[in-house]
């Protein structure tokens, strides 16, 4: 895979302007709190749009002012945000599947031949023994510990079969004891599945 | 029922909770759909639609009535053209009192939502759009269901409120027994008429009893639904 990112965005009195390229499956951005990381993935992800810049993934241009910008529900690209967002009204089952069934339908409709299969490789049981999620799905979120939230916020992000995952700050809301378990459960989940992801941290314990 | 209450009483209640019902339910999509246009867009005049949306809670009663007789009226622009062209009539019918308490609550409903819909956390609208859903898929599948306590709570006291309107309704509609005399326009007929007194007495506890049960079942609906 490849992402390409270019941006200048102005914040305030504060202006972000990055560029970069890369090619390789994990790609990780450090910096101290208020660099302009959460920035460039919600760039990224389309949930704010640059005052000036190009963002391409796999040569398909997602951002390109000032005439094109891709709404981040066409982007195929999933994020894990730093605060979970669980949706509160359903349960965590409805959560992970949020993403599972709209990537489904889409893959229905274009019958885009891989999208299908990856969604349907996406079994929901793979993903839910991979995190230990199985005593939670009839639970609210509001009912989950911060750990359990992220690990059903990773879940949903995976299930939704992104051609990109984006985590911001995956390591800051995991419990100690899970780190070394989640990096190794993303580890596994790209060997299988191919799916590249982007991660920002302020720190890395391991 | 009728043990207890007498057949003009009946009558009452029973056309108070039909008008009520019929002015919160139609008036519904419409508050939602204000709510949202003053909750979620920017466009210029928003303060000053805001106030008109407002304007019955301020305004006395007996003016919506007027105004509404005026343009509602059978010789009134839209009445005339209602009559005319649909067989429409609000003057003297009991739609014409549920139109006139649909408008006296509307900016009860309209706030309820409002706040609800303001109160939603624009994170989870981030978060379902980068897993794929577009805007009338966010609408029905999240705005919608994260809004619902406001929603519902909004009715239930705009319900209760309807069921109190008079100003409006005798102005509009007048006092027909039957047709549009609701409980607080039983309780005044009541008290022209000598020696009406216990009458009015006995329709004013009905009155409270009925305002204390869709209060407490608005405020317990609110909390239930509330995750």
């Amino acid at each position: 895979m490849s992402l390409e990112v270019r941006l200048k965005h102005r914040l305030g009195d504060f202006v972000l302007d990055a560029e970069f390229a890369t090619h390789g499956h994990v790609t990780a951005l450090f910096g101290p709190s208020g660099a302009g990381k959460s920035s460039i993935v919600a760039a990224i992800a389309g949930l704010s749009r640059p005052r000036q810049g190009r963002i391409a993934l796999d040569g398909r241009v997602l951002t390109e002012t000032p005439r094109l910008f891709v709404p981040p529900e066409q982007r195929r690209i999933a994020v894990v945000f730093q605060d979970a967002r669980l949706f509160p009204h359903m349960s965590v089952q409805n959560n992970l599947l949020f993403g599972w069934r709209r990537a489904a339908a889409r893959a229905r409709a274009a019958a885009r031949a891989r999208a299908a299969a990856k969604a349907e490789a996406a079994t929901i049981s793979h993903v839910v023994e991979l995190l230990g999620l199985g005593a939670l799905l009839g639970r609210r979120p509001h009912k989950l510990s911060g750990g359990e939230k992220s690990r059903v916020a990773l879940g949903r992000a995976l299930l939704a079969s992104p051609d990109l995952l984006l985590l911001d700050e995956p390591l800051a809301s995991l419990d100690a004891a899970r780190r070394g378990r989640s990096c190794l459960i993303s580890k596994d989940w790209r060997g299988r599945r191919s799916c590249p992801c982007s991660m920002s941290a302020t720190r890395w314990t391991r | 029922m009728s043990e207890i209450l007498t057949l003009a009483e009946t009558t009452a209640l029973l056309l108070s909770l039909r008008i009520s019902g019929v002015a919160i339910a139609c008036a519904l999509p419409f508050a939602f759909m204000t709510a949202w246009l003053l909750s979620q867009r920017r466009f210029t005049g928003k303060s000053l639609a805001s106030g008109i949306v407002h304007l019955p809670l301020v305004l006395p009663p007996v003016a919506v009535g007027y105004l509404l007789l005026v343009v509602f009226g059978a010789r009134g622009p839209v009445g005339s053209w209602l009559w005319d062209n649909l067989g429409i009539r609000f003057v003297f019918s009991w739609t014409g009192a549920a139109l006139a308490s649909a408008l006296i609550t509307f900016p009860l409903q309209v706030r309820a939502i409002r706040l609800a819909l303001e109160g939603a956390d624009p994170g989870l609208a981030e978060a379902a759009r980068t897993l794929g859903a577009g805007r009338l898929d966010r609408l029905l599948n999240l705005t919608l269901p994260l809004a619902l306590p406001g929603i519902v709570s909004g009715a239930i006291t705009a319900f209760a409120a309807s069921l109190g309107e008079f100003g409006a309704i005798i102005t509009f509609v007048s006092n027909i027994p039957g047709e549009t005399q609701t409980l607080p326009l039983a309780i005044y007929a009541a008290l022209q008429a000598p020696g009406g007194e216990t009458e009015a007495a006995r329709l004013c506890l009905l009155s409270i009893l009925l305002a204390l049960l869709f209060v407490t079942v608005g405020e317990i609906a609110a909390r239930r639904l509330w995750r």
